[in-house]
């Protein structure tokens, strides 16, 4: 059943050494993901520029301006005299959001009236609008309190202290990387297989191979191993910058991460097979990997919540293998989550790589060995 | 899911023989590539299978390799039967397809050693082929290059000794020397002989009229159907070839196209073509040689030797392809 393999491993490997710049390639974008996920983005909302339209100038606007300051969401990066200026500030993007205090701010608040702040969010940003808006919200329910409450009572009688685990800061490296993980397996596994299959059949060696007594099965693990072992020094230097670069601590146990990842590196060989009995060319091979690539990136609450995701997008992410693997890491790495908390997700993966791996090797001895 | 199929013991007037194929049919949905094709190739021949592009030669090899399944008919390799003993074919065969099919990035010894693997040689098993290989296709200065750096003749004798190292009984050699140079193309053919003298049986494909002729038994198929099979020497005698009433004749006269023009013009000239400084024609019985270069003379071109003529075995394929397509339209009329 296997005989072969340990001749097709030989050789690929041999392959592997005089063509780095596959491995290389499939290196590269993990990594420069990891470069710039890890150092470039900041997700947390902070510092949004502000422009300020205080028509009332007295101690009272002041005061609330400072508060808004000191949320952190705000800066202040100009003061307008008209509300043309902070119209044109927010059009011509100098600021993200406009404070306009009225002229009569103090008066309606010594009145007993109601005191109007007018916040002009630039919605072109969704999350930054987001942020802006509750913020604002938040800091006019604060100073509403104090001023109704009064000085008659210290202290607010309800306050909510909410308390991030796992990530306390919130720190997007903690977020990206651990889901990193399973975009660098998945190019390791399914494109690489499927290229260095497919260049065999572009070349004809494939055919070749099949007139001397190597059976199908030897030949795909032989090609298979080399892969997987590369995905597996992959994943091992992924972890270790994360761990000392970037400071994203594991809490679980890292071997349950190796364990785990056994059955996601059998999917995507599956989807690996079935892409390389289907492409002629390398770049069709390319291509197909592509559509299954994106799809892992998008869906699979690797960059974008699954949570707020329309409906069909979110049942669809369900039939992403990404999506498991995903939970699989970030549970490991970021919740210490251990096999009683993952099982399930390892067990679906595990029936997705059975019913593929199937379907792949059928469709391989029909379309590939018996052309 | 894999037919199962019983294998069927060789017919008693099959044993003995290296291939024998019975009515083999090979169709690709409403297209017929091969159609009851019928061989049998003695051990130790040189077999040459010869055929325009696309008449069916590949297919055949495919067939016989296990690389495509019969359609329809049987066949037996070694006495083996090609789709219930596969694997046992495998082991006794080797094949060189048409394209070169070894891994360019991988060196000589590299390629030969993965081959030696992949048959499972023992070790001393394979130093000792390896050894013997390297030797007989002279590959040794070039053990270390890569094979995609190979010139085209070397790139042959490599593959050659990939597909012969695990002591095959019978070698499937698909156009093995199409683009190479005519020294390789002479080397690799005295080196078929050589392995053909110690009990090797070559089933080879070509498009070159003087390889077939080196052969020891020839077939044609033209359009998916064999249409001639035999030693060169017995084609030759085919009553088809030179039907009775009728001879071969050398011609050799300057201004070739212009005195094969003439020759064509005259009453009893059945057919004539060139062949170098010469013209081959097939004519007549009782065709007045002498009249021919009298009328040749007449416009000026003086005959410099005339001949009787044995037909060549290009001569044969060609007729015969002629006499089957005249038959294929007689009944598609």
């Amino acid at each position: 059943m296997f005989r072969g393999f340990g001749a097709v491993l030989y050789k690929e490997v041999l392959h592997i050494r005089r063509d780095y710049r596959t491995v290389f390639f499939a290196l590269f974008i993990p990594v420069l993901q990891m470069i710039v996920l890890g150092f470039g983005i900041d997700t947390n909302i902070r510092q949004v520029k502000t422009v300020v339209f205080n028509q009332d100038g007295r101690q009272a606007s002041r005061e609330l301006l400072d508060r808004m300051r000191n949320s952190d969401t705000y800066r202040i990066v100009g003061y307008v005299q008209s509300d043309r200026e902070l119209n044109d500030a927010i059009i011509s993007a100098r600021a993200r959001v406009g404070i306009k205090i009225p002229v009569d701010y103090s008066d309606q608040l010594l009145k007993g009236g109601t005191a109007q702040v007018l916040v002009l969010i630039d919605g072109s940003d969704s999350s930054v609008a987001g942020q802006a808006l509750n913020v604002s919200t938040a800091i006019g329910f604060d100073e509403s309190l104090r001023r109704v409450l009064g000085s008659s009572r210290g202290a607010l009688p309800v306050e909510m202290r909410p308390k991030l685990l796992f990530n306390p800061d919130s720190r997007s490296p903690n977020f990206f990387l651990p889901g990193l993980v399973a975009v660098l397996l998945l190019f390791f596994t399914t494109f690489l297989t499927a290229l260095a299959i497919v260049r065999e059949k572009e070349k004809g060696t494939l055919e070749q191979l099949f007139v001397t007594p190597v059976r199908p099965l030897g030949l795909l693990l032989g090609k298979l191993v080399p892969y997987f072992g590369i995905g597996l020094l992959g994943l091992s230097g992924l972890l270790f910058f994360m761990v000392t670069v970037f400071r994203v601590p594991i809490h679980g146990n890292t071997l349950l991460l190796y364990a785990l990842a056994f059955p996601y590196l059998f999917v995507n060989l599956s989807i690996g097979l079935l892409i390389s009995s289907k492409a002629n060319t390398q770049p069709e091979a390319m291509q197909m990997s592509m559509m299954v690539i994106l799809p892992t990136i998008f869906f699979s609450g690797y960059i974008f919540p699954r949570e707020t995701m329309p409906l069909p997008f979110y049942l669809f992410s369900f039939l992403v293998p990404g999506t498991y693997f995903v939970n699989i890491s970030r549970g490991i790495i970021l919740r210490g989550a251990g096999i009683a908390h993952l099982w399930m997700d390892g067990a679906v993966l595990l029936t997705f790589g059975v019913a593929l791996l199937l379907l792949a090797a059928k469709r391989f001895q029909k379309k590939v060995i018996a052309v | 899911m894999v037919k199962q199929v019983r294998a069927e013991a060789a017919p008693t007037e099959a044993a003995g023989a290296a291939i024998v194929a019975q009515d083999i049919t090979r169709r690709f949905g409403d297209f017929t590539a091969v159609e009851g094709v019928n061989l049998r190739v003695e051990k130790g021949e040189v077999f040459g299978f010869l055929g325009p592009n696309g008449s069916g030669k590949t297919t055949v090899i495919k067939m016989l390799t296990g690389l495509l399944p019969l359609s329809e008919g049987k066949a037996w390799v070694e006495g083996l039967d090609v789709r219930a003993e596969a694997e046992e074919v495998r082991e006794r065969i080797g094949y060189m397809s048409q394209k070169f099919s070894l891994y360019d990035d991988l060196t000589v010894t590299e390629n030969l050693t993965f081959y030696g693997r992949i048959y499972g040689l023992p070790k001393d098993r394979m130093e000792r082929r390896y050894k013997e290989v390297v030797e007989l296709n002279g590959l040794g200065p070039y053990a270390d290059r890569q094979a995609g750096k190979l010139s085209g003749g070397w790139k042959q004798r490599l593959a050659l000794g990939c597909a012969m190292l695990h002591e095959p009984k019978i070698l499937f050699l698909d156009e093995p020397t199409a683009g190479i140079d005519p020294v390789a193309r002479r080397q690799l053919w005295d080196l078929l002989f050589e392995l053909s003298g110690q009990g090797i049986t070559f089933f080879v494909t070509t498009h070159y009229m003087d390889e077939a002729e080196r052969c020891s038994h020839v077939a044609y198929i033209y359009n998916a159907r064999i249409i001639a099979d035999g030693t060169p020497d017995a084609l030759k005698g085919l009553p088809e070839v030179t039907p009775t009433g009728t001879r071969r004749v050398e011609i050799t006269a300057p201004e070739i196209t212009r005195a094969l023009r003439l020759v064509r013009a005259m009453e009893g000239v059945r057919s004539a073509t060139v062949f170098g400084q010469a013209i081959h024609a097939l004519v007549e019985e009782e065709f007045d040689l002498e009249e021919l270069e009298k009328r040749l003379g007449q416009q000026g071109i003086q005959v410099s030797e005339m001949r009787p003529l044995a037909p060549s075995l290009e001569d044969v394929f060609v007729e015969l392809t002629y006499r089957r397509k005249a038959e294929l339209e007689a009944t598609s009329a």
